[in-house]
């Protein structure tokens, strides 16, 4: 299972990697492409808005099962990842780096703390 | 409950299935990939471990009777070798479950039931046998596999004598594959694809499946999970137990007038044919989106202008066609081919188009 150690990951499957200028990139995780499986349609259309941890950003569609996306921290979305507009699978072969889905302004920083490491997050999952 | 696991449990382990709890039974959902594995079967050849079906034997005199009471369709048409595709009608308009009725021999039949049906139809069974007609539930015996795809007939054929282009479809013979005797070698599928279906002891399950495994390798068969076969059902337009049709769905309504036959006495059958000169109300169709969006179990139909018309029951993602495509009952005046609709998507409408079955 990859999991890549400088991301802080969420209990609802989201990984975050927060950049020095307090934005940060959201995705999901490797375990959670796993799960869901051959992944068809991302839809996000909360660019611009502000919104609270643990509140729904977007939906993910795979093949079989449809699923929401979750904030893992507060905060505005400035930029959805066009790119799987038209190759979602990225999110399957990729979803650490061009599976990106949503860039955001973090509002608070120390947020970032209570969110899960890597091995944290391995627990939770059993991996 | 906890789920059984079926015979091949740790061959699909190592084969690198995900396992998951699917009607009594932790199931293979798949493999690699979902598409992958629907392209595989649709284009060259797949295995499906679909052990978890039911199958029951009912034998002695009476036999017959007994089915052409309890079924919907004419058994009474079956020949030795012959299958057909029935349900069981319930008392108020419903479906008890859809089976396969395979003719073994004269007053000898299996009925193969839905895994998730086994105890529900087995106790139908018995409570509408007054005959007295000997019933057997074989369901922890047998193995079901599935071979299926243009390639499965290639496959399967360097495995046995038994010459399988003579098999029609529907048809089966009762033969030896991969050096194992009295394998039921059927021609029928839930794919569209083409192929058999094995019901083999399940002592020699797994030889069977490496020999499949192994013939196959030439035409790059992959094990295939129940999530790629629910797409290939759903491209085909066959209905599944629970999502389309249920105890609440009339088999007319669900298109399946076709196995319903009124030249003979079963279950219902005089409040079916009521039904059926009356005319029904809603009808079972499939849908394919003319919008990015993908139809799921209980998104709700609407008409053109906005009223309620339907439910859909079953959706997904067409591998083959790459556009969502379903399956919902809707009001008979919007079940034409070609009709327009729209589909409540989270907090967009979308438009749709009724279509002819299958899909693609």
């Amino acid at each position: 299972m990859n999991l890549p150690a400088e991301l802080k990951y969420s209990k609802d499957h989201e990984w975050i990697k927060v950049n020095d200028d307090n934005t940060a990139l959201i995705g999901i995780t490797d375990f959670a492409q796993g799960e869901l499986g051959d992944i068809v349609y991302v839809e996000v259309e909360t660019e611009g808005d502000d919104i609270n941890q643990g509140e729904v950003f977007g939906t993910i569609e795979a093949v079989k099962t449809v699923s929401d996306l979750y904030m893992p921290v507060d905060g505005t979305v400035l930029e959805v990842n066009s790119t799987l507009e038209d190759q979602p699978e990225l999110v399957n072969s990729s979803p650490y780096e061009d599976g990106w889905i949503i860039k955001i302004k973090i509002n608070d920083l120390s947020a970032i703390e209570n969110l899960l490491s890597a091995d944290q997050y391995r627990e939770i999952i059993g991996a | 409950m906890e789920p059984k696991n079926i015979i091949l449990h740790t061959e699909h382990l190592k084969r690198g299935a995900r396992m998951v709890p699917f009607a009594g039974f932790n199931m293979p959902v798949r493999y690699s990939s979902d598409k992958e594995e629907h392209n595989c079967v649709r284009n060259g050849v797949g295995i499906f471990d679909v052990s978890h079906m039911g199958e029951f034997f009912v034998q002695g005199v009476g036999a017959l009777d007994f089915i052409q009471q309890v079924t919907s369709n004419d058994a009474s048409k079956l020949v030795d070798g012959k299958a057909q595709y029935s349900c069981l009608p319930n008392e108020t308009g419903g479906i008890v479950d859809d089976l396969i009725v395979y003719r073994m021999a004269e007053e000898q039949y299996m009925l193969v039931v839905n895994a998730g049906n086994i105890q529900k139809d087995w106790n139908w069974l018995m409570a509408h046998n007054r005959g007295g007609v000997k019933m057997t539930n074989a369901s922890d015996e047998y193995s079901l596999f599935a071979v299926q795809g243009p390639k499965a007939l290639a496959t399967l054929q360097k495995l046995t004598d038994v010459d399988l282009e003579s098999i029609a479809f529907y048809s089966f013979v009762q033969g030896s594959i991969a050096g194992i005797d009295e394998v039921i070698i059927s021609a029928t599928g839930y794919t569209g694809a083409g192929g058999f279906e094995l019901y083999i002891k399940n002592e020699h399950a797994l030889k069977v499946w490496e020999a499949v495994m192994e013939a196959g390798q030439e035409f790059g068969i992959l094990p295939i999970g129940l999530g790629a076969r629910d797409t290939l059902r759903m491209e085909m337009g066959y209905c599944l137990y629970g999502n389309d049709i249920d105890d609440s769905t009339s088999p007319l309504e669900a298109g399946l007038g076709w196995i319903t036959k009124f030249t003979k006495e079963f279950t219902n059958h005089e409040a079916l044919k009521a039904q059926k000169e009356k005319g029904i109300e809603r009808k079972l169709v499939g849908l394919i989106m003319e919008e990015k969006g993908i139809p799921r179990q209980g998104y709700e139909l609407l008409a053109p202008d906005g009223t309620k018309i339907g439910l859909v029951t079953s959706g997904t993602m067409s591998p083959t066609l790459d556009v969502g495509i379903g399956l919902g009952y809707v009001a008979v005046a919007y079940s034409k081919p070609e009709s327009e609709l729209l589909v409540q998507i989270r907090n967009k409408t979308l438009r749709a188009r009724v279509k002819k079955l299958p899909l693609v």
